[in-house]
């Protein structure tokens, strides 16, 4: 039996404690603490070292620059001038003129990837986490295809990315040539804007636009394929300024500032409504406008709902905090949409997982939207007062217009919703305490995560029902530490997103909350976060199932379960594979002294949480449905 | 009293957009004259569901800027959206939906026609009365070139039918505002 491990796999229940090292290490980096196997030396031995010096070879060991400027060393100096101090990548052929001179930059940490998506998500997770664009690279052909779904990622959830890649050199373009593949033509329906440059010389001007467009205005993400040529080419040309990036770009000009006849307009709504509530978005993270939507929704006294992306824009804890809307949020919020008279949208869009049918959403409410992207506003739903602006702009003259409105004058509405709320929140599973009688449920689990981190770690969310566990049971209050591929809902995002969010904010402790499925799709990043001892703990939500997939067959495919069943490895020991110390719970009791050990270590841990196998995840509003058509319970007593 | 619980008939469904009734339009589109950005606006109008009944791209008097003429069908909020997802696009500067404004509206067609010495006197007149004109005459054809608005077309298309059309071949429409006023001179570079 490997060190870090106990117990065999798959017993649950009664089996004893597995925490097989009897107590959690005693700080220091696990894996190094005499007496454990691992595949990680420990601090002081002769193979640390030797890794230390490899590690320090490869990225600052400063050669001579006495040699001629090319396009790499361009596009290194432009990465520095936009501050960028962490590129996640993977080399290759056409990219090695960038390795060649990477060591001259030691400005720029080089995380080196054990697969370009794990790469695109974690500067996706750095993005989310830090607030500041993440960067990742790959190579041409196979390289780049990698790249793809991280990008798309990125583009549904509107977050800063920029993605190089090489391609082959400019003569041969379109030729077929080895791991040739037309990237920019892929890319260019899921980015914000690409590039292909062909030339050294407009390296420094691409780059700089690439950084203003994928920040400014709604973010997204923008991919730059480099030929091999233009990077190796020597070049004279300079960095250009601010305003030269600006006047560069006549078609892009954000609106910012709300007009001031509609923040008029809709502030009259606001003081004629009797019941309104606030969806709040992404779009307020991203304006970094959560102190602003607090005050004014204090100043209202105007409940505020939230988006998936939306969580953490006001704490949870906030008397205005009434909850997580949607198909999995909590029926209180749902039945408080669906009964407001006005609905006062800030940087959301409407999505289907959030409003269901369209024809029956909202019925009594007149819809104020507020939105960056003028595309958002009417895409979705016809809405009453379009507001186009940025979210902290939208608020700030918002707050300014309305008049204050005191509680006591909201009284029966809000009591009301307090009503509603512990009603619902009683009726869930969450509520009624399944694990008191020793049910390992995921609501629990993902609870306690939330309560020994002080709801205040970065928490990055996979896709599926521990998404959705992750969003209703954590209770967030700090902007930015919730982490959830949203809108493309792309499995395997947890562990490399994570690694890239403890890079973006090392200050917060890191969580990656996975199922089963999700973990197993990107877990080689469990080798770059050995490597690199990034300090992500990953709490693997394991039932056994694809867990969402099994619960619409369930429930909407009468029963018939085909493969949704997912037999996965011994979790500890692979973890232990890679030199990651690795804790088993099994049992609800086990719980806290399990995330305690991971959260002692210095350095990235793993918890293997056996969970309930068939635990769903209530409400759920199936397609086509309505958000007063939830389904609350399934089945047997406990569902 | 909340509206859950108030005895008064449900709301009428909530309209979704774009579902309302179809008709022509036509987008003029200014982009920056750079590699691909005819397949940026393709690629958005495919990927946004969007079906383009005409598409004509030609460069204007400015340097570095083109101008593209897109009709399509769609009701007037659909329309909209893809003019907005349009103007997302970082390379495009300007875009107006000019279905409501007075237009000069034409397009070039040219129609390869059966025509011998028996007809040939026949279809030339037809020709002549749409304002059309001959710019190719072989034995057993002629080549009709005519422009006009999309109706002006179809109805000589139409006409030339009866001949035999050999081969036919249409630019698009183009649109210019009548009257002083100039989509581009309002753009601000």
């Amino acid at each position: 039996m490997s060190g870090a491990v106990a117990g065999p796999g798959r017993t649950k229940g009664t089996e004893a404690m597995t925490l097989t090292k009897g107590e959690p290490p005693a700080g220091g980096t696990a894996a190094g603490a005499p007496g454990r196997r691992s595949h990680v030396p420990g601090d002081g031995t002769p193979a640390a070292a030797a890794i230390d010096q490899a590690r320090r070879a490869m990225l600052h060991d400063v050669r001579s620059k006495k040699r001629t400027r090319i396009g790499a060393d361009a596009l290194m100096e432009a990465l520095i001038r936009q501050g960028v101090d962490t590129l996640f990548s993977y080399p290759g052929g056409v990219i090695l003129p960038i390795y060649d001179i990477l060591g001259d930059y030691p400005e720029v940490r080089h995380i080196l990837v054990r697969h370009e998506q794990g790469g695109a998500h974690a500067a996706d997770g750095y993005a989310r986490a830090s607030g500041k664009v993440g960067v990742c690279m790959g190579t041409s052909g196979p390289g780049a295809t990698n790249l793809v779904t991280g990008i798309g990622t990125a583009q549904l959830d509107s977050i800063p990315v920029v993605a190089l890649t090489g391609n082959v050199a400019s003569p041969l373009l379109g030729k077929d040539a080895f791991q040739e593949i037309d990237i920019t033509g892929i890319t260019l329906p899921m980015t914000k804007h690409n590039y292909l440059v062909r030339s050294a010389d407009d390296i420094p001007r691409v780059v700089a636009e690439a950084f203003y467009i994928a920040s400014h205005g709604r973010p997204g993400p923008v991919h730059v394929d480099f030929t091999k040529d233009a990077l190796q080419q020597e070049t004279r040309a300079e960095h250009p300024t601010a305003d030269e990036v600006i006047a560069g770009l006549p078609g892009f000009r954000p609106t910012i500032e709300g007009h001031p006849k509609q923040i008029k307009t809709a502030a009259r709504e606001i003081a004629a409504a009797k019941r309104p509530l606030i969806l709040a978005g992404h779009g307020v993270l991203i304006a970094e406008a959560w102190d602003e939507l607090r005050a004014f929704a204090e100043k209202t006294q105007i409940p505020v709902a939230w988006t998936l992306l939306g969580i953490g824009a006001m704490d949870e804890n906030h008397p205005l905090a009434y909850g997580y809307m949607g198909m999995h949020g909590w029926k209180h919020v749902n039945r408080a949409i669906q009964s407001a008279d006005l609905l006062i949208a800030i940087g959301m869009r409407f999505d289907d997982r959030v409003t269901g049918s369209v024809a029956t959403y909202a019925p009594y409410a007149r819809i104020i939207h507020a939105d960056i992207d003028p595309a958002e506003i009417g895409k979705n739903v016809a809405v009453e007062v379009p507001i186009v602006g940025d979210a902290k702009h939208v608020l700030e003259a918002l707050t300014k217009a309305v008049h204050p409105v005191e509680r006591s004058n909201r009284a029966e509405y809000l009591d009301q919703l307090a009503e509603w709320r512990s009603d619902s929140e009683a009726t869930s599973w969450h509520g009624s305490g399944g694990w008191r009688e020793g049910v390992m449920t995921a609501d629990y689990v993902v609870g306690r995560i939330g309560e020994l981190t002080n709801h205040d770690a970065t928490y990055v969310a996979d896709v599926g029902q521990n998404q959705m566990w992750t969003a209703r049971y954590t209770r967030f209050k700090r902007p930015n530490s919730h982490v959830s591929s949203g809108g493309l809902g792309t499995m395997g995002f947890a562990v490399p997103a994570a690694m890239g969010a403890a890079l973006g904010n090392p200050a917060a402790e890191t969580w990656a909350l996975a199922g089963d499925g999700g973990f197993q799709m990107t877990s080689q990043e469990l080798m770059t976060l050995a490597a690199d001892r990034i300090p992500v703990k990953i709490a693997v939500l394991d039932n056994k199932k694809l867990g969402m997939i099994r619960q619409w067959q369930e429930i909407v495919y009468g029963g018939n379960y085909h493969s949704s069943h997912l037999p996965g490895p011994d979790f500890c020991k692979l973890a232990e594979a890679y030199g990651i110390p690795a804790w088993k719970a099994t049992t609800p009791e086990q719980v806290d002294q399990a995330v305690r050990a991971a959260q002692a270590v210095d350095g990235p841990a793993l918890i293997w949480f056996e969970i309930e196998e068939e635990q769903n995840v209530f409400p759920f509003m199936t397609a086509g449905k309505g958000l007063s058509d939830l389904i609350e319970t399934w089945g047997g007593p406990e569902e | 009293m909340t509206p859950e619980t108030a005895a008064h008939a449900a709301p009428p469904p909530r309209a979704i957009p774009g579902s309302g009734e179809a008709r022509r339009h036509a987008l003029v589109v200014l982009v920056m004259d750079r590699p691909g950005v005819l397949n940026r606006v393709a690629s958005l109008m495919r990927a946004r569901n969007f079906n383009i009944d005409s598409l004509a791209v030609s460069r204007t008097d400015r340097e570095n800027i083109s101008r593209m003429t897109i009709t399509l069908h769609g009701d007037d909020v659909a329309v909209e959206q893809a003019a907005k997802q349009l103007y997302k696009l970082i390379d495009v500067l300007k875009v107006q939906d000019v279905t409501a404004d007075r237009v000069v509206e034409h397009e070039l067609a040219l129609i390869k026609v059966r025509a011998n010495d028996a007809n040939r006197a026949e279809v030339i007149k037809i020709v002549e009365l749409y304002k059309g004109r001959i710019a190719d005459i072989a034995p057993e054809s002629v080549i009709v070139e005519a422009t006009g608005a999309e109706s002006e077309i179809d109805a000589l298309v139409a006409l030339m039918r009866s001949y035999g059309i050999k081969e036919l071949v249409r630019t698009g429409a183009i649109v210019m505002l009548r009257g002083a006023g100039s989509i581009e001179e309002a753009l601000k570079l």
